[in-house]
């Protein structure tokens, strides 16, 4: 069980619009992290991957300092499954958002803001196949 | 200047899935579980990321080039093509099957659980699997980043 939390959702996702928005108008980036976080593992060392390097680096800053100041209770954190699942899972959404070229942040916020229609049907599928998989997983196999 | 902008843009995005929770896997799987203990706070932070980004976009783009950057650099792909629906699905899977989409798996990192290092080793191993596999079936690339 977690908590509904309306206003920390909505205050994060203000601030996850603003990094968009910076980053476009700083940059000339879309904020999409699987391609951020990818582009370090497949790109040769050039500009490319400078900027990523340096937008992953505040992510993490940001997280931890935000989680510093009471913004998260670590402790909360809960995860489903064992090694298996995570390497699987890892697997699925690391070539997932590279053949798709984008995942929640990339073609669900930045895409879905240009009114992109690739964006619209990407976002839709993964939507709908990830609760699929949930309720397969937690109400027809197991609880 | 654009990598001060880069890293504060990283520090908000940060800052926004920490204070919303999103990195924690526990309230994405719960959001999806529509038909049991469903929490719709993912719905608060996507429609408010939304907006902002939406508004936001519409101001930015309407401007020659990016304050540190000499042009814009944007998705051209057009079409909805197999690679697109594949790959959505794939992802979609994962982040059923885990409640960890890219960010805020590379966000928890910082909490040292390894299960977040586990889960994101993984990932990395698979762009670079998909990248390979690509490549080796001569998949055209379906997005060429171009001046917007």
């Amino acid at each position: 069980m977690t908590d509904f939390t309306p206003m920390a959702g909505a205050m994060g996702g203000i601030l996850i619009g603003l990094s968009a928005v910076l980053l476009m108008a700083g940059a000339g980036r879309v904020a999409g992290l699987s391609g951020i976080f990818g582009g370090l593992f497949t790109m040769a060392w050039n500009s490319e991957k400078g900027w990523r390097a340096m937008f992953i680096v505040g992510l993490l800053a940001g997280t931890a300092v935000t989680a510093a100041l009471g913004g998260i209770d670590s402790a909360s954190i809960t995860f489903a499954g064992g090694p298996a699942l995570l390497v699987a899972g890892g697997l699925l959404v690391g070539g997932g958002t590279a053949l798709g070229s984008g995942c929640t942040s990339g073609h669900g916020i930045c895409g879905l803001s240009r009114l992109s229609l690739r964006s619209l049907v990407a976002t839709l599928i993964f939507m709908a196949v990830a609760a699929a998989t949930v309720f397969v997983t937690r109400h027809v196999v197991g609880s | 200047m654009k990598q001060v902008a880069v890293l504060v843009a990283g520090l908000l995005f940060g800052a926004g899935l920490t204070m919303s929770a999103m990195v924690n896997p526990a309230k994405i799987l719960n959001f999806l579980d529509i038909a049991g203990t469903w929490d719709p706070t993912l719905i608060f932070v996507m429609g408010a990321g939304l907006l902002v980004t939406f508004v936001g976009y519409r101001i930015v783009l309407k401007r020659q080039a990016p304050l540190f950057e000499k042009r814009f650099v944007l998705p051209s792909a057009q079409g909805i093509d197999t690679r697109l629906v594949a790959g959505a699905a794939l992802f979609g899977l994962g982040w059923g099957l885990t409640g960890f989409c890219p960010g805020p798996a590379v966000a928890s990192l910082v909490f040292g659980n390894w299960q977040s290092w586990l889960f994101v080793a993984s990932m990395a191993a698979g762009t670079v699997a998909m990248r390979i596999i690509s490549r080796a079936l001569a998949l055209p690339a379906a997005t060429t980043l171009v001046e917007g």
